[in-house]
């Protein structure tokens, strides 16, 4: 839900970076955290335990600059990708203009990134949002690993598609991100959506400003 | 519902809110009051103004009432409409306001817990009033907001590089 305030001129969007444990959500974030400029972002907040797992978000407010003359400022948050905390998981998610889905790309865990996006469907269901139409990417993490999984094999599993039933929708779009690859096309006579999705190594910080930079956009696109 | 609702308050909402709070702030002897939206945007700050960094305040008031609400609902409540946080200098006073914002009352040993809390009381039936009007014209809102973001995307293209 984004919120823009007229009296102080601000409009503030909420992100989060949403996946299974371990898949590098924290580490898109501490990425951001270093690369951005102190003067655009604040403190970032880790409610983390003693093992450096995310026990309930971690918080990093990004200013985008000022546009239209208000300053436009993003809050990220991580959640907690372990299984059992899905109730302090799903109170993160409250209000949320955002979403990106960090996959874990190795083979071995395909089973927890399936949970995963199971689970964050079901918890906007929840809330009554609609994944399908709210602003929503994928990034395909840990690439440079030897037992990554192939993208296409990634893409049947995490990003099917949905059916496409707004006519006005019903038209073909190109993904920017993957040229000869469409967002929205028709097949086998049914019109069928993906979520943009990028290829990222976060410890590096491959991608991880592509992924932001994409849902950023799309949230604002919302707005305007 | 494809997400959350937006909404929008303008110059005359704060000046209300302010007013109230400003009210607030000399009847009960607190030092400053926040408004934080429940997605722990920070709506508003009157009073003194605070040493620490006041986005990472709001989203942690938000994520402190929203466990709170969720153990509420474990042993049997609707809600907690009020924490309290006692420190042995400064304590804390969070009170729900229209079920979508949180007021946060900072004070010290100038104050007692009780007379904050009586006059919380109050102050969050005035802003029940503002908040539940802003609310309610969402439709306006939207309509303001409309073109505000038109020519955006190249900004952001910008500031990424």
């Amino acid at each position: 839900m984004s919120m823009i305030n007229y009296a102080s001129r601000e409009i503030n969007c909420k992100l989060v970076y949403y996946g299974p444990g371990l898949g590098g959500k924290t580490t898109n974030l501490e990425h951001i955290y270093g690369k951005v400029s102190p003067n655009t972002r604040g403190k970032m907040i880790s409610l983390a335990t003693e093992t450096e797992r995310t026990l309930f978000f971690d918080f990093l407010p990004v200013d985008l600059g000022t546009i239209r003359g208000f300053k436009t400022r993003f809050h990220l948050y991580t959640v907690p990708g372990q299984v059992y905390y899905n109730a302090s998981r799903k109170l993160i998610l409250k209000g949320v203009d955002g979403i990106v889905f960090v996959a874990d790309s190795q083979i071995e865990r395909m089973e927890a990134n399936v949970e995963s996006m199971q689970n964050l469907y079901d918890n906007m269901a929840e809330y009554g949002y609609d994944l399908t139409r709210i602003p929503f990417a994928i990034q395909y993490n840990k690439r440079d690993l030897p037992n990554a999984a192939p993208i296409k094999d990634l893409q049947a599993s995490l990003n099917p598609g949905w059916p496409i039933e707004d006519a006005t929708r019903q038209k073909q779009t190109p993904d920017p991100a993957h040229p000869g690859e469409n967002l929205v096309d028709k097949i086998g006579g049914e019109w069928v959506g993906h979520a943009p999705y990028h290829e990222a190594v976060a410890v590096r910080g491959d991608g991880v400003f592509d992924t932001l930079k994409a849902v950023s956009k799309m949230v604002l696109k919302t707005l305007s | 519902m494809a997400g959350a609702a937006s909404w929008s308050f303008n110059e005359n909402d704060f000046k209300q809110i302010q007013t109230h709070l400003l009210a607030f702030l000399r009847d009960s002897n607190a030092r400053c009051a926040l408004l934080v939206d429940r997605n722990g945007q920070l709506v508003a700050t009157v009073g003194e103004t605070p040493q620490f960094d006041p986005t990472a305040f709001a989203s942690l008031t938000a994520a402190d009432f929203s466990a709170n609400d969720q153990l509420a609902k474990m042993i049997g409540e609707a809600e907690f409409a009020s924490l309290v946080h006692q420190g042995e200098k400064e304590s804390m006073y969070l009170a729900d306001v229209a079920k979508r914002v949180i007021l946060v009352v900072l004070f010290d040993q100038r104050a007692t817990l009780g007379l904050v809390k009586l006059k919380a009381k109050s102050v969050v039936g005035e802003l029940n009033k503002v908040f539940e009007e802003m609310f309610n014209r969402v439709g306006t809102g939207q309509a303001q907001q409309k073109g505000l973001l038109e020519g955006a995307e190249d900004e952001i293209d910008k500031l990424f590089g």
